[in-house]
């Protein structure tokens, strides 16, 4: 969604697919400024620390605790200051890269990895499969903070680490989804045909079936995608996952908890951050579960008729 | 049935053999007790009597399979923080946790369904629109935030709630409304969606054009048959919650499984991780069982 400058090449009887996503997006609005957000965070945390870094680490501390909404100072205070006189505005955007970076390379191998277990799973009905979801069932039953914890005390918690313990703990749901999928899609015609074409198993699976399943994977990976904000964020909250000097939003939080009473704004606005950008892929998510679903789209297409 | 759940419990069990083989020695990977408990001072002499003492000094292999023959025998062995046995200091932090789970998905399943089924039944209504909204922002709202923002706000602020702890039922309060928020945003959408198919289905025209009354039409028909989908999700977050709601438990110091887990890991009290772990993985065996005949019970067609 990054590209929206195609909006203007509108194509009068077969608009590209990338004008009719914007479109669809554009027809549900709590799901356009969704995307809207989730862009300027992702420009946080791409420029974020680049531009802000400095002022993000230089300590004032006659700026204490600096109440926010005061205009008269520069705009990155106008959130306030944290413990040491920083301006928490600059931080929040520094510290999104951290949040966004465990969070997409959790989600992305947990993707990857579970999605191809999944397909090798439902696709081999055999021993491979029965070791596969066993594997899966450990994972499951095992309460994923609690690994996180563990592992995190041996390993030192960099986050490298931390994207490899949060990958661990969600690939089972990958892994389940794919499975149920593949064990219904390989008994449709189509896979039927491309066998009894002589077509390989791993054609099979990842020309024929991988496309029809990657819709469904995509809307699930979105909304994993907010919840592992969140537990990156309840780890480093407990103080177990990325370390200071490193900053994340959980981090940020914590940090605030001991001037809870007499500077709200320190916890306040970095959870604030959390809980937008959440909401926002949620509401993305719910989103594309309409978009990408073939019977459900007219919902966000017959408007546009109407215009 | 029973052929059933006994494949369950097996399927159970061999999951249960290799978590506890992961966290027996992961556990131990994490680093020595020996030099948390005793001061930094300590001679090599009562580092030896403490190691002799709780069995850190046999080879890891053997203490593998001693912990498992004083399993078998249903000895958990004891707590060393607490000098108990390990299983007093899990049951009593499990009763916590159970009862926390307990309130707190009634609570969620009675409101969820109530509203989740009233927004299905005008979709893109007034009520279905704040519905939603609001059960997303429950949905995507990290509990630790709004456990703190809850303590600023009610017990600093205003005063009318104790910060952390129990006693009083008013200590209950605040950990069950913060646990509260996220299953209910979940399962509110898991409810609405289900019973929007439900209400288009034939046999809710049939009944309208019989001349049934709303209110029958959404909680006797439709709703019977679109509760299946959600009970799953009731299970997976009551499943969350006895794993240990770590972050609830520690911001409201309430002494439950989860906090129990997280000192554990912090003080090495490794037969009590194990005990904690083992005790929780079987209750989950049991509400897991319990969900399947909830299943064959709400919709006859479903046979083990």
């Amino acid at each position: 969604m990054a590209s929206q400058d195609t909006d203007t090449l509108v194509i009068p009887d077969a608009p590209r697919p990338i004008v009719q996503i914007l479109r669809m997006l554009w027809r549900d609005k709590f799901a356009f400024c969704a995307a809207i957000f989730l862009l300027i965070v992702v420009f946080c945390a791409c420029f974020g620390p680049l531009l802000f870094e400095d002022i993000a680490t230089k300590q004032n501390l006659r700026g204490r605790n600096a109440p926010p909404f005061d205009f008269s100072k520069d705009w990155l205070f106008w959130l306030g200051g944290d413990a040491l006189g920083r301006p928490l505005l600059a931080r929040i955007m520094v510290a999104a890269q951290n949040t966004l970076m465990v969070a997409s390379g959790a989600v992305f191998f947990s993707l990857t990895i579970g999605t191809a277990l999944g397909l090798i799973a439902g696709y081999k009905s055999n021993l491979t499969s029965q070791i596969i979801m066993r594997m899966a069932d450990v994972i499951m039953s095992f309460p994923s903070l609690l690994l996180a914890v563990i592992v995190l005390f041996m390993l030192p918690p960099s986050v490298f680490n931390l994207v490899i313990v949060l990958a661990i703990t969600r690939i089972p749901v990958y892994l389940r989804t794919s499975r149920a999928e593949v064990l219904e899609i390989r008994e449709r015609m189509f896979v039927q045909a491309a066998k009894v074409m002589g077509a390989s198993s791993g054609r099979i699976v990842f020309r024929h079936i991988l496309p029809v399943i990657l819709p469904t994977m995509l809307t699930i990976a979105t909304l994993d995608f907010a919840l592992v904000v969140l537990v990156e964020s309840s780890l480093s909250f407990l103080g177990i996952g990325i370390q200071p000097p490193e900053i994340t939003w959980g981090l940020m939080v914590a940090q605030g908890r001991p001037y809870l009473t007499s500077a709200w704004w320190l916890s306040f606005w970095p959870g604030l951050a959390i809980i937008l950008t959440t909401l926002s892929l949620n509401l993305l998510s719910n989103w594309m579960r309409t978009a990408l679903d073939p019977v459900q789209r007219w919902r966000l297409e017959i408007a546009r008729k109407k215009k | 049935m029973l052929p059933f759940l006994g494949k369950r419990a097996v399927a159970s069990a061999i999951s249960l053999v290799g978590l506890v083989i992961l966290v027996f020695f992961l556990s131990r990977l994490t680093g020595d007790p020996t030099d948390l408990f005793l001061p930094e001072n300590a001679t090599q002499e009562a580092r030896d009597n403490f190691r002799r003492l709780h069995g850190l000094d046999q080879p890891l292999i053997y203490q593998f399979f001693h912990y498992v023959g004083d399993l078998v025998r249903l000895d958990f062995g004891d707590s060393v923080r607490r000098a108990e046995p390990a299983i007093d200091a899990v049951m009593r932090g499990f009763v916590w946790t159970l009862w926390l789970a307990a309130i707190t998905m009634s609570l969620v399943t009675v409101a969820a369904v109530v509203v989740g089924s009233l927004a299905a039944f005008h979709v893109g209504g007034f009520f279905d629109r704040v519905a939603t909204f609001f059960s997303l922002i429950g949905a995507s709202a990290p509990d630790f935030w709004i456990a703190i923002v809850a303590i600023v706000l009610f017990s600093v602020n205003l005063g009318w709630l104790p910060t952390s702890g129990t006693g009083t039922a008013w200590h209950w309060v605040m950990p069950v409304a913060v646990l509260f928020i996220r299953p209910f945003g979940l399962i509110v959408q898991v409810v609405r969606g289900s019973m929007i198919n439900a209400l288009n289905s034939a046999y809710v025209k049939t009944a309208r054009a019989k001349g049934v009354k709303d209110r029958k039409i959404i909680f006797t028909h439709s709703l019977r048959n679109a509760l299946l989908p959600v009970i799953t999700v009731i299970g997976d977050q009551t499943t969350a919650i006895l794993n240990g709601a770590v972050v609830v438990e520690t911001i409201f110091g309430f002494p439950g499984v989860g906090k129990l887990m997280i000192d554990s890991i912090l003080q090495r009290d490794f037969n009590v991780i194990l005990a904690a772990i083992m005790v929780t993985a079987f209750a989950i065996f049991l509400l897991n069982v319990l969900i399947d005949i909830l299943y064959a019970v709400l919709d006859p067609r479903i046979r083990y």
